[in-house]
């Protein structure tokens, strides 16, 4: 129940990787047999994720990671279009890739505009057009939040991006094996995704860049990647990618029926529950993502206690983010910290079952029973009720 | 992260539950923060011979409110005012450093209890 955080390698993916570990171990820049078949594999790689997204297999760039695509992304255009302007525009539910990538730059001398969301979590189109100044050369809005699961208008702040001869680039890390997602009808100019979301392997990601955009390189060294990403290429991930990015979108729209029909009796079963609110919005969400508040009771004590039941779940709270606040993305859609650090985030993948939902709808309110007997807010809440 | 002990205590807490008409109560923390602690003593002659707890909070929270409620019970006012953060840690095999603030709360939890008994009997003396 946590496959927000990550997923399992699908057997078939791994059997797919497995040889370029050991026979097909070749340098995919060497000129010899091992090499040229390295270099098959990458290439057959990247024309299968390309052939998923909708792009061309030249738009398409293998990178470490989620984080480091969208390190790439907006460091790269940043510097790039420096000429141009010093404004970027961003949402304040960003993945902290995203965030801290953006704080980092403000200190680089660029100005940073992090767009408020609503109470559902959702960022304005007309917000966006709004913020944008004759300064601006970037937007970076996630697909889907990771935490609350809320889809972003992506297609409508593209066409604004494009109307205003702005980048547009969107962090689809969650989004990707979740819901379909083709650049094109997007209207991107670049987006970030990474394997372990869809049962591939960690440590592997795609920077997808439209042909044309003016992005610096990242990685400085050799000419792999057509010289914007130095680093011998990790030709078992991206194998192990390309094989999960294909599985996962096969047959999506059925997937996401079955996984979103599961979400739906998590969501009904929990909200019905006394004091648990649902964050995010009721309909316009990831199909896997459920992400409920539950009053009077701390995150890491439910998370805990789930554990001991076998289930793996996580939270928004302080005590897990390692920081006094809770999280940024609850804060932003409105929650007081005393029940933002109450959250809890289901994350339903393809292998989870309707026994998984049937054993946490079972056990989950007895856990919140108990916590909220030893919690003094819950004692002091039910004393003013009387 | 977290040792055998606190696991034990943060699963079965101990002295968990309210003490109607408590001789002394005492709340520390805030919502905000995520902790709050609240203890009830039953005091008698000096001894604390009954202690019960609340707690919302994390995993640690609960575990150091448990087993601070197990150092002091039985013992003097002025034993238990000798409770330090650092006691309840060791006692549960230590804390990721993160949580230390936890033990402080309970130690807090308890000082606080001692001093609303004191104010609500001053002819008391520890």
């Amino acid at each position: 129940m946590d496959n927000a955080a990550t997923t399992a390698v699908s057997p078939a993916v791994l059997e797919k990787m497995l040889p370029y570990f050991t026979e097909c171990y070749g340098n995919a820049s060497s000129i010899h047999g091992t090499g040229r078949d390295a270099r098959r594999a990458l290439e057959e790689s990247r024309r299968k994720v390309a052939d998923v997204l909708g792009a061309k297999p030249q738009e398409i760039y293998f990178t470490s990671g989620g984080s480091e695509s969208d390190n790439w992304a907006i460091k790269g255009t940043a510097f790039a279009n420096r000429k141009k302007g010093n404004h970027i525009i961003t949402s304040s539910i960003e993945h902290h890739a995203v965030l801290h990538t953006c704080q980092w730059l403000e200190k680089q001398g660029f100005e940073v505009t992090y767009l408020p969301v609503d109470e559902f979590g959702q960022v304005d189109p007309a917000a966006v057009e709004a913020a944008i100044t004759d300064k601006t050369i970037l937007i970076s809005i996630m697909a889907a939040n990771n935490e609350i699961g809320t889809l972003q208008p992506i297609r409508e702040i593209a066409q604004i991006a494009k109307a205003h001869k702005v980048l547009f680039h969107t962090d689809a890390v969650q989004a990707v094996g979740a819901i379909p997602v083709n650049v094109k009808e997007i209207g991107c100019d670049m987006l970030s995704l990474s394997a372990h979301k869809f049962h591939g392997p960690k440590g592997v990601g795609v920077l997808y860049i439209k042909q044309g955009t003016r992005i610096d390189t990242f990685m400085h060294g050799g000419a792999q990647e057509r010289g914007k990403r130095a680093t011998t290429e990790n030709i078992p991930g991206i194998v192990g990618l390309a094989e999960a990015i294909t599985l996962a979108t096969e047959n999506l729209e059925e997937k996401s029926a079955r996984i979103a029909a599961l979400r739906d009796q998590l969501i009904d079963g929990l909200t019905a529950l006394p004091y648990v609110r649902l964050n995010g919005h009721r309909t316009n969400r990831l199909p896997n993502n459920c992400n409920v508040s539950v009053r009077f009771v701390e995150g890491e004590a439910l998370l805990l206690r789930l554990d001991l039941e076998g289930i793996a779940a996580s939270s928004g709270s302080a005590c897990t983010s390692g920081s006094l606040d809770p999280s940024h993305v609850l804060l932003a859609i409105g929650l007081p910290h005393e029940i933002a650090h109450g959250s809890l985030r289901l994350s339903l993948s393809d292998t989870t079952t309707q026994a998984d939902v049937d054993h946490v709808l079972k056990v989950l309110p007895g856990i919140i029973e108990t916590l909220r007997a030893m919690s003094p807010l819950y004692t002091d809440f039910m004393e003013a009720q009387k | 992260m977290y040792s055998e002990k606190v696991f034990d205590h943060f699963s079965n807490p101990r002295n968990v539950g309210e003490i109607e008409n408590a001789d002394g109560v005492g709340t520390v923390g805030n919502a905000k923060c995520g902790d709050i602690m609240r203890m009830y003593l039953k005091v008698d002659d000096g001894v604390i011979t009954d202690v019960k707890f609340k707690t919302f909070g994390c995993g640690a929270a609960i575990a150091t409110s448990s087993m601070a409620t197990e150092m002091i019970k039985g013992k003097t006012l002025k034993e238990a005012l000798t409770l330090t953060n650092a006691a309840v840690a060791e006692a549960l095999d230590g804390l990721p450093p993160v949580k230390m603030h936890c033990s402080l709360l309970a130690e807090e939890a308890v000082k606080a209890a001692v001093e609303d008994y004191m104010k609500k009997h001053p002819e008391a003396v520890i």
